[in-house]
């Protein structure tokens, strides 16, 4: 316990950098991911066709590749950025698959003859997408999509691998330095990551009630 | 207004036609939905589409904005062949309404901005403009009071109503009804179909796909009977209720005005 008090700066350096992480590659997933399931109810093929192989590829791939590939291939290949920056662009990679489909699952949720009637009153696919088919599907979308940063969050830890000094990564340094205490510095890591979720999961339910509306 | 309408109706075709359906052709997977479909609708004509259910109405309603793809044939819409995509087709179906058999009012958008949002995004109206245009068509479908509810809290019959004016917001050309009173209780098809017969006065041109034999009766210039995918009689209403031709249709009319 006195070592998680003695460590408390530390510990909150940390929290911050699990924090940053979390939210900028959350920012970013959630936007490329609206992206891609936008390609993938696209009307050409090949937007479609790009869309599905990402979405399947980094699904279905594990987070530490994923990483592995940020932090030494494309080095190998001339593209070098800081480990943060690698950090950020795997987790948001990795997270932007989920985000797709549950942005997916969103649209699908929406009635057809909601896009008819925008086709219908001489919308554009964007116009449709933007105005009718996307603000509906959100709403349907909010609890996988609250499901999937959370999973981010603690994702988040991969990091901690990779030379980022997150939660994870001291975690590990401070068990290694007060070996007695191991049990009180671990369940203190594990509140932090408590701290950034349960609000979140408490965010989902309040938007759910805020833009619930009749069909 | 109504005179210089009338007389343009439908007598016998010096007008150019402003729509055509010239063998158009389309199947539903392995089902001949519409067989060498031929029609001429005159401006400000009211064609209405009778049959049974699967005869192919809706689906010929729906070709005319290309909401369903036809495999063969041509139709045309002010002597333009119908664009295949992209924005030549989106300026195409901002000119022609289309009221649907589940009004499709955008759930998350209140009554006005229903009315509003093609208007303003579609056609760069100002704003301001847009409104006073939805409260006036709001207003003239009788529903201005409930402007700023959300679709769900409106009845089926107010919610058609209100489906009506967002079409007319874009000022079309042309309007489609596709059963647009079959999801309505029996007491609110008469709201709807007053707001129609209104349309029809004003010499809107209309393609009207319903089994409200007394609209067809009272508002129609021709009857169009569909069987199985096939146009089999074209006639004005007085003749086809009185005298219908084809045995089909005397077996339509038979179960549908007796009862």
């Amino acid at each position: 316990m006195g070592s998680l008090i003695a460590s408390r700066a530390a510990i909150g350096d940390a929290f911050l950098t699990t924090l940053f992480l979390a939210g900028v590659s959350g920012v970013l997933s959630l936007l490329l991911g609206t992206l891609l399931a936008a390609l993938r109810v696209s009307p050409y093929a090949p937007l479609r066709t790009v869309a599905t192989v990402y979405t399947e590829f980094l699904r279905n791939t594990p987070l530490t590749i994923v990483f592995f590939f940020y932090v030494f291939v494309t080095p190998s290949m001339g593209f070098t950025f800081g480990y943060k920056t690698a950090a950020i662009t795997a987790l948001t990679c990795y997270t932007s698959a989920f985000v797709a489909e549950a942005v997916r699952s969103g649209i699908n949720s929406v009635a057809v003859g909601q896009a008819e009637a925008a086709r219908s009153l001489g919308m554009s696919f964007s116009q449709n997408l933007s105005l009718v088919v996307l603000p509906q599907a959100f709403r349907t979308a909010i609890p996988p999509l609250i499901s999937v940063l959370i999973a981010l969050v603690k994702n988040t830890s991969v990091a901690g691998a990779f030379s980022v000094l997150e939660l994870f990564a001291l975690s590990k340094r401070l068990t290694n330095v007060h070996s007695a205490d191991v049990i009180a510095i671990l369940i203190g890591i594990a509140l932090c990551y408590l701290v950034i979720c349960i609000p979140l999961g408490r965010l989902a339910a309040a938007m759910e009630r805020k833009v619930a509306f009749a069909r | 207004m109504t005179q210089t309408t009338s007389a343009s109706r439908n007598e016998s075709g010096t007008a150019r036609p402003l729509v055509t359906l010239r063998g158009v052709q389309k199947h539903f997977g392995d089902l001949h939905v519409l067989k060498d479909i031929d029609l001429e609708v005159s401006p400000g004509e009211v064609v209405v589409v009778l049959g049974p259910s699967g005869s192919g109405k809706s689906t010929l309603c729906r070709t005319i904005n290309r909401l369903e793809t036809v495999d063969t044939g041509e139709i045309t819409i002010d002597g333009r062949p119908l664009p295949s995509s992209g924005p030549g087709l989106a300026h195409l179906r901002s000119e022609v309404g289309m009221v649907f058999q589940s009004f499709n009012l955008f759930a998350h958008k209140s009554v006005l901005d229903n009315v509003t949002v093609a208007p303003i995004k579609v056609k760069k109206l100002p704003r301001r403009q847009a409104e006073e245009l939805g409260m006036s068509l709001l207003e003239r479908v009788g529903v201005a009071d409930q402007a700023h509810k959300m679709p769900a809290q409106l009845s089926g019959g107010q919610q058609q109503r209100v489906a009506i004016a967002r079409s007319l917001a874009m000022q079309p050309k042309l309007m489609l009804f596709d059963e647009p009173t079959s999801a309505l209780d029996p007491e609110m098809i008469n709201e709807v179909i007053e707001v129609m017969t209104g349309l029809a006065r004003e010499g809107m041109t209309m393609i009207v796909v319903t089994h409200e034999m007394g609209f067809a009766r009272r508002t129609a210039d021709r009857v169009v009977f569909m069987d199985a995918g096939r146009i089999l009689e074209v006639a004005p209403p007085e003749q086809f209720f009185s005298e219908p031709e084809s045995e089909r249709a005397k077996d339509f009319l038979s179960k549908i005005l007796h009862h």
